[in-house]
């Protein structure tokens, strides 16, 4: 690929280069939407139907099982993160019932370049990340909801993405059989 | 040795992929007939299998054998089913089903593209790919030779 005396990092240039396409992708989704909630939702359909392919990618390189309780979920949503974004969050803020956690990013690869303009203030830049949790769950008959509790674009010191619970989806029973 | 057939279900029992190699008596039905039987078939042992443990399974029911061919059953946590029937001396076929997952089926179906979730494989990359792929095992050592 790349050519001799090139002083260019290609690992680092093809996360730019990630980083860049998300951005113009995100940006070209506010001028096809007025809304920026409909963006949002844009963006976190997206991420569904990369979370329902991903978690096949997931489990063919990591060779993981079930899950044994929430806690093993949240280590391997760790994982995730380590093996597809280059980040390892911290995971922290258990809920006391164990059905909720945070992940803290100290840095996100996905905003690395960008600010906000004051009339997007309401734009989930990275929910994208939200809809692949949700996807990647799904396909192992788990349902968890997240949000963005904290986000370094609008000024946190940490972005923070709380992942939650929500029920465990039974294997489809085939037609004629109870 | 020789492998007979593999079927792919997805988690709806859809049948996503078959194919077969050496299977020289067909069953006489058609082919969404037998693949209704057959999860039907998995659905009931897995779950009975599991009901009678003395412990609590981890990965459940594995394959049964008769004097004839062996049906060795392969589930991803992703409840992809893979099903693989082969003569009854074969070895290491869950490993074997284990691979046809993450470099044919993860590689060729999941990340084509077109692909949809739930709906059968059409693609013939993913054909050529897992054909090649069982035939150059040692699990498929056709009777002609």
């Amino acid at each position: 690929m790349s050519r001799q005396g090139t002083r260019l990092d290609t690992k680092n240039v093809n996360s730019e280069l990630f980083t860049l396409t998300y951005g113009a992708l995100v940006s070209q989704l506010m001028k096809d939407y007025t809304n920026v909630e409909d963006v949002n939702k844009q963006l976190e359909r997206m991420g569904y139907n990369i979370g329902i392919r991903l978690i096949e990618d997931f489990l063919a390189r990591t060779g993981s099982g079930r899950c044994y309780d929430f806690r093993d979920t949240a280590d391997k949503i760790q994982m995730g993160f380590r093996i597809f974004l280059g980040v390892t969050p911290t995971i922290t803020n258990w809920s006391s019932a164990g059905d909720e956690f945070s992940l803290q990013f100290e840095s996100n690869p996905l905003t690395e370049f960008i600010e906000l303009p004051d009339h997007c203030l309401n734009l989930k830049y990275a929910n994208v990340l939200t809809g692949v949790l949700r996807g990647a769950c799904e396909m192992v008959q788990m349902e968890v909801t997240s949000w963005f509790a904290q986000d370094q674009l609008k000024g946190d010191t940490v972005t923070e993405l709380r992942v939650k619970f929500v029920k465990r989806l039974e294997d489809a029973i085939p037609a004629g059989e109870d | 040795m020789t492998v007979h057939n593999i079927y792919i279900f997805d988690r709806y029992g859809t049948l996503l992929y078959y194919y077969e190699w050496n299977r020289l008596k067909q069953s006489g039905i058609t082919r969404e007939e037998e693949a209704k039987l057959m999860y039907g078939m998995l659905f009931s042992i897995k779950s009975f299998v599991n009901k009678i443990s003395p412990l609590d399974t981890k990965d459940g029911f594995l394959c049964y054998k008769t004097s004839k061919y062996s049906l060795h059953f392969f589930e991803t946590p992703s409840s992809i089913k893979f099903v693989l029937t082969t003569d009854v001396g074969a070895q290491n076929v869950r490993q074997f089903l284990q691979q046809i997952y993450s470099q044919i089926y993860v590689e060729y179906a999941v990340k084509n593209p077109v692909w949809q979730n739930n709906k059968p494989i059409k693609s013939e990359l993913f054909k050529s790919k897992l054909d090649a792929f069982v035939k150059q095992s040692p699990i498929f050592v056709s009777k002609a030779n």
